[in-house]
């Protein structure tokens, strides 16, 4: 039990002295997991809504795939990632393997169909006749599509909430394609996998604990837009 | 006719939908400031025949002008979508305030802030909402919302409204304030207006002509009056609330009315029908009069039928009678002459009913 407080007790002294290592590796966790979450957004939300707003023959197979990969394993991202990467690999000419690059590429796979289906769930949900309420209004296509988003903006957030807290609690992809390289690619969980293994159980303490509160921080946003008040 | 003093014409409109025809016109005609409405149970093609009209729905076959200029559904669909609005059932109002939302077509249309804010206060006013001004519209009333959608639309200052059903899902104090004003603000604006409704008292408060609609097609389509007093069929007759449809043979024919014999009973009209023709005769509860056996009739009515009574059904201020006088027949009495005549089910009573207030329908002319 002792190592337990003492690893919390060494993880409150790094926490407030602010350790320099330590900040270093969460501003890169969040650089890339923000990154990733916004290419993920990108492409997610407007192929998201096209899906939804469309009809086409295969539209069901689509719609299932899409939500397949809402529970992509991340090890498999990373396998595939690290193969298209590797240096003789399709895309190895970009000689970006080992670098957060490859890691922002690697979480915006995961997070892109996680945003992808809240879309098209969110879209899906508003009323059946708003579309036509909106073109009678006189809106051109692409006019429509953004009142549509603006409609589904809180379901959207949830989607954002949820895809970047997908990437940055992932571990298996990030250390395969970034390589956890000290002062480099290095991000809080594949720092608290390594610090783990060492035995340095109070930097891993104080990792997992930054990775807590920003799980909490990101629950209580969703909590938060969840329980407002939304009558009809 | 000079086809410019039209707003709207259509000509061979039709709609298939899963390879049945939902919409067949031949031709519809809409004046300017005219305010039509259509008429007709669910699924008779209202919604599919407004939807047309708005380019939400491709037609599959026909053509339509809008002030005499052909409406392509092709490109610059909206720049013609953009002088019309419409209104549904439901408000399907955003999730913004109340101003925000009559906002909406106007800043769809790019307009400049000042002319914005006058018409959203306009139309506030118009509607009575003015107080709802900063609330979120979804936090008012379902009335609220559907004046919130009417001002919506009516804020784009359009040639043409569109209505689908916008009172059917509203209680009736707030339906009735609603028509009220919408009936005020529609002579106000003299705004083109295309109704749909099942309700035939919206359609007849409202309309300057009512079209009635069944299977996709229009049975009739004509004044007020013309619809409930002549209808041309016994679907029309029967939507438009005329309980007693008989069909019969003509017996006897005079100058300028005829007996007709149904289920053996001798019923006069009034029309130039030929002997051994075939005919429905409408009668509308209202002009059927009940008395007592015993009393000495004195009207001029000169179809008289001793009955009995079957059923009394109360629907609102009035009781609706139905009657077995050898053939079916329906009266509508008030409570207090229920109460006078001390009417009561399986009660021998006389009904009579005049030969002009009955509507003739000759089936022989349709089959032509």
């Amino acid at each position: 039990m002792d190592l337990v407080f003492e690893g919390i007790w060494k993880a409150f002294c790094l926490l407030v002295t602010f350790d320099p290592e330590v900040m270093q590796i969460t501003l890169l966790s969040l650089q890339v997991s923000g990154a990733a979450t916004l290419v993920s957004l990108i492409i997610g939300i407007s192929t998201g809504t096209m899906v939804a707003l469309t009809q086409f023959p295969g539209r069901r197979f689509v719609v299932s795939l899409i939500n397949t990969g809402m529970g992509l394993p991340p090890v498999v991202v990373g396998l595939f990632v690290t193969i298209f990467l590797w240096r003789n690999g399709p895309l190895g000419f970009l000689g970006v393997l080992y670098t957060p690059t490859a890691m922002i590429i690697a979480q915006a796979i995961i997070a892109t169909p996680i945003v992808m289906g809240i879309t098209l769930a969110a879209i899906q949900a508003l009323p059946k006749n708003l579309r036509l309420q909106i073109l009678s209004l006189g809106a051109t296509r692409f006019q429509m599509v953004w009142i549509l988003v603006k409609e589904a903006r809180l379901p959207l957030l949830a989607g954002v909430m949820a895809g970047f807290g997908g990437v940055i609690s992932e571990v298996g992809a990030s250390i395969m394609v970034g390589g956890n390289i000290k002062g480099y690619s290095r991000v809080l969980t594949t720092a608290t996998v390594m610090e783990t293994s060492r035995g340095n159980f109070d930097i891993a303490i104080a990792l997992g604990v930054i990775l807590l509160l920003l799980a909490y921080f990101i629950n209580l946003v969703l909590t938060h837009i969840q329980q407002r008040e939304r009558p009809r | 006719m000079n086809s410019s003093r039209f707003i709207l014409e259509g000509k061979d409109l039709r709609v298939y939908k899963g390879g049945s025809l939902v919409l067949d016109i031949p031709a519809l005609r809409i004046g300017e400031g005219e305010v039509l409405s259509l008429i007709g149970p669910n699924g008779a093609g209202k919604t599919t025949l407004l939807q047309t009209l708005a380019c939400l729905i491709k037609l599959s076959q026909g053509e339509f002008f809008f002030k005499g200029e052909k409406v392509s559904s092709n490109h610059e669909v909206f720049d013609y979508r953009r002088k019309l609005a419409m209104v549904f059932q439901e408000p399907l109002l955003f999730d913004t305030t109340v101003f925000e939302n009559i906002a909406s077509g106007l800043r769809i249309r790019g307009m400049d802030r000042s002319e914005t804010e006058k018409r959203v206060s306009e139309n506030l006013e118009r509607f009575g909402i003015a107080p709802l001004k900063g609330r979120s519209a979804r936090k008012i009333s379902g009335g609220e919302a559907q004046r919130v959608a009417l001002a919506r639309a009516l804020a784009t200052r359009p040639e043409i409204l569109l209505l689908d059903e916008p009172f059917a899902s509203l209680d009736p104090p707030s339906r009735e304030s609603l028509i009220e004003d919408l009936e005020r603000i529609l002579r106000e604006t003299g705004t083109t207006t295309i109704f749909a409704t099942h309700d035939r008292m919206e359609a007849l408060r409202l309309s300057d002509r009512v079209a009635v609609i069944n299977g996709g097609k229009i049975l009739q389509i004509g004044s007020p009056a013309e619809v409930m007093n002549q209808p041309l069929d016994e679907f029309v007759a029967s939507f438009v609330g005329v309980e007693t449809i008989l069909a019969g043979r003509v017996i006897k024919a005079d100058r300028g009315s005829f007996v007709a014999s149904i289920l053996g009973q001798e019923v006069e009209a009034v029309g130039e029908v030929p002997v051994g023709e075939s005919v429905v005769l409408c009668i509308r509860p209202e002009n059927v009069t009940l008395i007592f056996s015993s009393q000495k009739h004195s009207s001029s009515a000169r179809n008289v039928f001793p009955g009995k009574i079957v059923k009394i059904i109360p629907i609102g201020l009035y009781y609706k009678v139905q009657l077995d006088c050898g053939f079916p027949l329906v009266a509508y009495v008030t409570a207090h002459s229920l109460e006078n005549l001390s009417l009561a089910e399986g009660q021998e009573v006389v009904a009579s009913f005049k030969a002009t207030a009955i509507h003739v329908i000759r089936k022989t002319r349709k089959t032509q």
